[in-house]
């Protein structure tokens, strides 16, 4: 959360971007691969049958760091510079303007880090404004690698799965389900910000180019929907534009990706496993529908897994609607949102959904440097991150320790087409019946104030 | 059992600091430096061997004489970014667009990026449409035709590539830089 006052590390000395190297690079390696480590973890767990045992997390963090982050970061890094990202050990270059003023131009060793911030789905930037700055997203170019590199581990983590608990058509039918809600959610956030803002227009902008307040010429409403879209789908939380400034629908669509718990592919580990849970539940539900006890991939899920299945996706709601709720009427909290109306709830709940969802991105009007904000978000942070793993974990150990039972005519398929369609429904219903009522009261009001004209 | 789990954490801590934190970004920064210097070192533009800004950073202008880049909530400052955060039915957004909009023209609608402040507050760039729009302004204050400028003006606007590869787009700096020349041939 602390992205939410990045300060822009300007005009720092060599010694300063040797900490952000020491300090953040680090950071964002270790933390890519250990969420690689947990996600090879609970794909064993569905790989082997009769063990107590789900294999070494210390073998694995060095292996995805050294054979997978490595090699692609480097590679990436380059291609960054290319584009025109600095990597320099200056700190700022002082210039002269045509009008003779003085500018001052921060810049460092941002390609490097700009390669496994994104590879790593870990968002943090070198600059205050993230990957809308020019140096760090210079071209349409940089926006399409930076997304590529998002989903680049993201998403195969999902094929890994597949491939390690031996069923590669599971993973084929996860990545779908993802695909679908992706896709759905950049469309959404593009018909709203090309639609505009009727206040604008009113006080005599051309609708021509949609709403560009917050936003870049070089990528105008397409790519800045593509990026919010992904950013938040993936627990990256850079953004390419600011989201605070979207309009009211295409705020909610980043806002309500976060609050799904970031499955869409997820970060990196992360997001393969909360899938996994939306997964049982989804077979739990259809096992419901036909009488039978449900099966993934061969693996009976029994009370003891669907009880840690609901206990994961009940930590998100209770930390994002329970700390919001006090922080909307106690004054500590009150003091927070810059905007007035409907527009200051969408930024408290975007700020507890971002720390809860460990995306770190903001609608950054909330000014959250307050001993208030900076403890619940900090507890908000830890219960999506910590509370969350824990049960996954207990679920791959149980499972791990179940015998696999051979597929019957009554086992459900978990790859075709019906469950994809099912993982679909459960998703958004899980998500949208949690989550409706703030987003109704949200965004969902503003759009409709937005459209009368009402402003605050 | 606890201390055969932390000897590995702090021998891969060391291990990791030193290759991820060291090793990988100086590397990077060795290569880039000697394969992209102009990219690598900001993409600097000099005119006369002083350095006038960043081909990639907007900066600001103010005189009737140049193009002016959008409104920026950072004064153009290159080493602080940042955008309003001001929300749809934000008032004083609403406000300060109809201000610059009057400021601007007379009752015709203005592009969108002309009167509203983007992300980073760094764009270098305007949409073809905002820079056609100061054409006439700029034409009378350097005493040019406007014609002359529109055609300046159309010779460097950015399309896309290949059709979807970003937007039209104008950097105002180029295009500011390549007004100076032109007065100074014509001189």
């Amino acid at each position: 959360m602390t992205n939410t006052n990045w300060q822009s590390y300007g005009g720092e000395t060599t010694m300063s971007h040797l900490s952000q190297m020491l300090g953040l690079t680090v950071q964002n390696f270790v933390s890519a691969a250990s969420g690689i480590a947990i996600a090879v973890a609970v794909s064993r767990a569905f790989a082997r049958s009769g063990v107590d045992r789900i294999g070494n997390f210390w073998i694995d963090l060095t292996r995805a760091t050294l054979y997978v982050l490595l090699p692609l970061a480097i590679v990436v890094a380059l291609a960054f510079a290319a584009l025109g990202l600095p990597q320099t050990l200056t700190g700022s270059v002082s210039a002269t303007t045509l009008e003779g003023a003085n500018q001052t131009i921060a810049m460092g060793p941002m390609a490097s880090q700009e390669a496994i911030k994104q590879l790593g789905t870990n968002g943090g930037g070198f600059m205050n404004v993230n990957a809308a700055h020019p140096f760090e997203n210079p071209s349409a170019f940089s926006n399409y690698l930076a997304i590529f590199s998002m989903l680049s581990i993201s998403a195969t983590v999902v094929y890994t799965f597949g491939q390690i608990a031996g069923r590669r058509r599971q993973a084929w039918a996860l990545l779908s389900a993802m695909t679908i809600l992706l896709v759905i959610g950049i469309g959404a956030i593009y018909w709203a910000e090309t639609a505009g803002n009727p206040i604008h227009v009113a006080a005599g902008l051309d609708p021509a180019l949609g709403n560009m307040e917050g936003k870049e010429v070089r990528f105008g409403q397409a790519m800045t929907a593509l990026y919010a879209a992904v950013t938040t789908g993936l627990s990256n939380g850079g953004v390419n534009a600011m989201h605070s400034s979207l309009t009211p629908l295409g705020g909610l669509v980043p806002l309500f990706l976060i609050q799904l718990g970031e499955v869409l592919p997820g970060g990196v580990g992360s997001g393969l496993y909360g899938l996994v849970v939306f997964a049982i539940l989804t077979v739990f539900v259809a096992g419901l529908m036909v009488g039978r006890t449900p099966e993934f991939l061969g693996k009976k899920i029994e009370a003891r897994e669907m009880k840690l299945a609901m206990l994961a996706v009940l930590i998100l709601p209770l930390a994002i609607l329970g700390f919001s709720a006090v922080a909307a009427v106690i004054p500590a909290g009150l003091a927070g949102p810059t905007n007035a109306g409907p527009h200051g709830l969408t930024e408290i709940l975007y700020a507890y959904s971002s720390a809860a969802g460990n995306n770190g991105s903001a609608f950054a009007g909330l000014s959250a440097n307050s001993p208030w904000y900076n403890t619940t978000l900090g507890l908000a942070m830890l219960a999506g991150r910590f509370a969350y793993i824990v049960p996954v974990l207990a679920i791959a150990g149980s499972l791990a320790r179940k015998a696999k039972v051979p597929p019957s005519s009554g086992t459900f398929p978990t790859d075709g087409p019906l469950f994809v369609g099912l993982l679909v429904g459960i998703i958004l219903i899980l998500g949208g019946l949690q989550f409706f009522p703030a987003l109704a009261l949200g965004p969902i009001l503003e759009h409709v104030l937005m459209l009368a004209g009402q402003t605050f | 059992m606890l201390i055969a789990q932390i000897r590995p954490a702090l021998v891969l801590l060391i291990l990791f600091s030193l290759v991820t934190g060291l090793i990988y970004p100086l590397a990077i920064t060795g290569v880039a430096q000697a394969a992209f210097p102009v990219q690598a070192n900001g993409s600097l533009v000099s005119r006369d061997g002083a350095i006038v800004g960043s081909e990639l950073i907007g900066q600001s202008f103010v005189g009737d004489g140049y193009f002016h880049p959008r409104p920026s909530a950072v004064g153009y400052d290159a080493a602080g970014s940042g955008g309003t955060n001001l929300g749809a039915t934000s008032a004083t957004l609403a406000e300060v667009i109809a201000a610059r909009v009057s400021a601007l023209s007379d009752g015709e609608a203005v592009p969108a990026d002309a009167a509203t402040a983007s992300g980073s507050g760094l764009d270098p760039h305007i949409s073809p449409a905002f820079a056609q729009v100061q054409v006439g302004r700029v034409a009378q204050a350097r005493g040019l035709e406007a014609g002359q400028l529109a055609g300046l003006v159309a010779r460097h606007a950015q399309q896309p590539l290949f059709g979807i590869f970003g937007e039209p787009r104008v950097n105002v700096l180029e295009l500011n830089l390549a007004l100076d020349d032109l007065e100074a041939d014509s001189n």
